[in-house]
């Protein structure tokens, strides 16, 4: 079983464990460049990419301004399509739900297709309390399960790992999972590749439950959409005789043509391609006509909130639940290339992590997600690539200002005190101006015993003979005496 | 204790006090390209070449020998509306467990609409494409695509699939870029596609 | 037209000579800038700290001290697009109707300098000089909030004796970021130290910004690499002429 996030320190500390590790640097410096410059390459290819943006950022605001609405008409189109609608509060309502049905049918076993959502719930390790093994089949999710590992991002979990660790893995943990990885493994990743379709197959073709999220859930016609590479999804999709589908209750879009914008914002943001290799869509129960059933014959889909109520409720914030989880911010973000996705104490990773987390959890209860806010030099290349226009920056510094306003009343933090001084300085211009006559012992004093955050790495510069102010007023702007 | 299903409602009314809908915008659709224009045949054929898919073009009446050509040595089943005669094929009742389709080494359909911006095939599982598992399971996919069949890009895809239909969409064969965020072909999805593009004689 | 200059509050305690620099140029452009004595900082550190509360008297005080300019010229992308994008969120906590109006009429009117240049002042050309190998680090603030684009790049390509030498990925973050620099100390420095191994490369003797917050971090590594590398600021390579050349600042 993989491994939890619960009890991860603050993000400044988690931070500084990773960047000392220099392959885990090396490795997301590699993945994330390729993926930068393949992203590049395909999003240039379009010559009306900003009109996307803007269309794919529409539909999703949409049905989320008349969301309510939207899930009433969801529920009644899948239900008329032969689906079994459930909802659930919370992670332990919704894996109550999947557990539920895994029993009803005796399954000591369900295969799931890569999904955020059953990770954000923990619903692996609630269906192991159950006696239920529950086996993750996309490439990344099975190296983090095989290695009892944690996530490291959105598309590509395993995106800390490099072959040569990938191959250690398979080699000394397939055999415990079911069938063993062959003796002659090399590290080539066509080679890895084979192992995981080989280990996986037994397990795809006897399974009985399926498990899968959504990328998307369309309200008009009660059809769910899975976005993937490797057809594990399509196998988890097709050949057991139930499916049973959690879906968090943002992913819902209004209108079958909705998908238009999506579909061609999603696999250019994400992998870098054209089109990602397969994507399935279902509506509830496909009994034909004439000729052979397709597809589980017993479906069942999961709406589940567990926080989205509360980040929707966030004017500001609710932009977030457009997110497609292309993970395009992840792989441009600076400060996600270096410290990696465990630093961030959730399946959700990087700038879209740093806003989710706190938008679906609030903030002023615990340190590590008030930590999340500030782990960005609100550089802007996140907003720049979304696909959907979140506005990750913005974002960031009003969850800032939510983190500080949970903390007011009581004794100042040195640095809440420190702010309260500045705001006192900065709102006259003669005490900013006495002020600035000691800068020069200022900076003298940093240099000597200033905060090893800075100077740790970094020379302070030397202090000015005057001001500008003082300078201006001296020389009449320069006019008298510009030396 | 209200159940899930009203608070979660509440708490999205709640939420969502004070907050205006925006009208939806009139429909996005544009005029859909009657006639696949040359152009946009080649541009399907190199963009599905590019996925390292096997794309070949040929006429209606070439098609039976070009497909006997393609298939590997094995078993090879076909869904029973298939147009086109393929020899010695198992032809499916819908009764074949996957464990039995995978002693099938290939499949061939047919195909609802090919995308010649994204170089994607999409099937909608009707007779001459048959049932999702049978052209999911076996190693090679034979699909054929006529070439009145391709639209210019997604949007005009769209326009034409039925939503109550299951869907596949396929662009290349299985495909994984989990290790070093490198692209390799071959994962749980059929490790060889074969693309036959057909013009009428 | 009248102008005022933002000098900002770190050019005005620690880079006066780039306040100066901004002085000349656009004197030598035959614009008179004014110095509201009034002014002290845009309320960044704060908005971006989480402390909106302690922000609204120095927004009071910014909007008090350029208000009645037709335009407001700042050396610094970072500051331009705080009193451009962030004063209104700050103006909107105060619930003050007087300063959301007073907001929204100063706002618009702040030019960073490559802005004002090209778009008021309409001149790429400014006349300078400047005979060294310089590379230039377009700052986070200024390319992504503002969209100063290639402003800064076209006015540095037309300064006689320069050699530009590009930068590799350019257009990655130094590692800045205000308080994360030291709230973050570690990934802000992982980061500083990559932007100064790209500028190593160059081969630069020089590396220009528009933003001496940046610079003040960039330059900090450079040091203490002992690189030889100096930092100057946009406004003082586009103030240099043979007469008067500025080299910089080796930290």
């Amino acid at each position: 079983m993989s491994g939890t996030f619960v009890g991860m320190p603050a993000f400044p500390t988690a931070a500084r464990e990773a960047l000392a590790d220099s392959q885990l640097r090396h490795n997301l410096a590699h993945a994330t460049g390729t993926i930068r410059a393949k992203r590049a390459r395909v999003v240039a290819e379009v010559p009306d990419w900003e009109e996307l943006r803007l269309a794919g950022a529409a539909v999703k605001e949409r049905a989320l301004l008349d969301l309510d609405t939207q899930l009433v008409r969801l529920e009644e189109t899948l239900t008329a399509n032969g689906a079994t609608v459930h909802w659930a509060r919370d992670a332990a309502e919704a894996n109550a739900i999947v557990a539920s049905i895994a029993k009803t049918h005796a399954a000591e076993e369900v295969v799931k297709v890569k999904s955020m959502v059953t990770q954000e719930i923990g619903l692996n390790e609630a269906l192991a309390a159950e006696g239920i093994a529950a086996w993750e089949t996309d490439l990344a999710e099975l190296i983090v399960q095989l290695g009892d590992d944690l996530p490291s991002h959105i598309l590509v979990p395993a995106i800390h790992r490099n072959r040569a660790e990938i191959r250690e893995i398979f080699r000394s943990r397939m055999a415990a999972a079911g069938r063993p990885a062959p003796s002659d493994l090399t590290d080539e990743p066509a080679v890895l590749a084979a192992a995981a379709r080989e280990h996986l197959r037994e397990k795809f073709l006897r399974a009985k439950v399926g498990i899968s999220g959504a990328n998307f859930a369309v309200a008009e016609t009660g059809t769910l959409v899975v976005v993937e590479s490797e057809g594990n999804g399509r196998m988890c999709l097709t050949l057991p005789e139930v499916l049973v589908s959690v879906v968090g209750i943002e992913k819902v879009v209004s209108r079958w043509e909705d998908l238009d914008p999506l579909l061609r914002l999603l696999p250019r943001s994400s992998t870098g391609e054209r089109m990602n290799p397969y994507t399935s869509t279902w509506s509830g129960i496909h009994a034909q006509e004439e000729g052979p059933s397709d597809g589980p014959q017993e479906v069942h889909v999961v709406l589940l909130d567990n926080g989205r109520t509360r980040a929707l409720a966030d004017e500001v914030g609710r932009q977030a639940l457009r997110c497609i989880r292309c993970s395009a911010c992840l792989n441009v973000c600076p400060v996600y290339e270096r410290t990696g996705g465990h630093a961030y104490g959730s399946v959700y990773p990087g700038p879209i992590g740093a806003i989710l987390n706190p938008l679906l959890k609030g903030v002023g209860h615990d340190d590590q997600t008030d930590s999340l806010p500030y782990a960005s030099s609100l550089c802007g290349a996140c907003f720049e690539v979304c696909p959907v226009r979140i506005d990750i920056p913005s974002v960031l510094v009003d969850l800032r200002a939510q983190v500080v306003d949970a903390h007011r009343g009581g004794v100042p933090k040195p640095e809440a005190a420190a702010m309260k001084g500045a705001a006192y300085v900065l709102g006259r211009s003669p005490r900013l101006s006495a002020l600035e006559r000691l800068t020069g012992l200022g900076m003298r004093f940093a240099r000597r015993f200033g905060p090893t955050a800075w100077t740790g790495a970094r020379d302070l510069p030397d202090a000015p003979g005057e001001s500008f102010r003082a300078w201006w007023q001296r020389t009449d702007g320069g006019r008298k005496d510009d030396a | 204790m209200t159940d899930a299903r009203t608070e979660i409602l509440a708490r999205v009314r709640e939420a969502l006090a004070g907050s205006a809908v925006e009208p939806a915008p009139p429909s996005a659709r544009r005029d859909l390209a009657s006639v696949a224009t040359p152009e946009v045949v080649d541009l399907f054929a190199e963009r599905v070449a590019d996925y390292r898919a096997v794309v070949e073009r040929c006429g209606a009446d070439d098609l039976e020998d070009r497909i006997a050509a393609a298939l590997p040595a094995g078993q090879v089943i076909v869904p029973s509306g298939l147009s086109v005669r393929v020899a010695d094929a198992i032809v499916d009742d819908g009764t074949l467990t996957a464990a039995e389709l995978d002693r099938i080494a290939a499949v061939v359909t047919e195909a609802r609409v090919g995308i010649a911006e994204t170089g994607t095939i999409v099937l909608d599982h009707t007779p001459d494409q048959g049932r999702r598992a049978i052209s999911l399971v076996p190693d090679t996919h034979i699909c054929v695509v006529r070439e009145d069949q391709v639209v210019p890009d997604v949007p005009d895809a769209i326009a034409l699939l039925d939503p109550a239909r299951p869907l596949t969409w396929i662009s290349g064969p299985s495909a994984t870029s989990d290790i070093e965020l490198d692209r390799v072909e071959g994962v749980h999805g059929p490790r060889t596609l074969h693309v036959l593009i057909t013009h009428p004689e | 037209m009248r102008v005022a200059l933002m000098v900002t509050c770190i050019n005005d305690a620690l880079y006066p000579s780039t306040g100066q620099a901004v002085v000349r140029l656009l004197r030598r452009l035959g614009v008179e800038v004014d110095f509201p004595q009034a002014q002290t900082c845009c309320g960044q550190p704060m908005v971006n700290t989480g402390y909106l509360d302690e922000a609204v008297p120095v927004v009071r005080t910014f909007v008090d001290a350029f208000a009645g300019y037709d335009a407001v010229v700042t050396p610094s992308g970072s500051c331009a697009g705080s009193a451009r994008h962030q004063h209104s969120i700050v103006a909107r906590r105060s619930g003050d109707p007087a300063l959301q109006e007073a907001v929204a009429e100063v706002g618009p009117k702040v030019y960073e300098l490559s802005e004002f240049l090209i778009d008021v002042l309409k001149v790429t050309d400014v006349g300078a000089y400047y005979p060294h190998r310089v590379t230039y680090h377009p700052t986070c603030h200024s390319l992504r909030m503002l969209g100063v684009g290639d402003r800064p790049r076209r006015l540095l390509e037309a300064v006689r004796g320069i050699r530009l030498v590009d930068l590799p990925q350019a257009d990655q973050c130094c590692g800045f970021g205000g308080t994360f620099a030291v709230k973050n100390a570690d990934t802000s420095i992982a980061m500083g130290a990559d932007k100064a191994r790209h500028i190593r490369e160059t081969g630069a003797e020089i590396v220009v910004a528009g933003d001496n917050s940046c610079l003040t971090h960039i330059g900090g590594v450079l040091s203490r690499q002992r690189s030889g590398v100096r930092t100057v600021h946009l406004a003082e390579i586009l103030a240099s002429t043979e007469a008067r050349s500025i080299e910089g600042t080796l930290r």
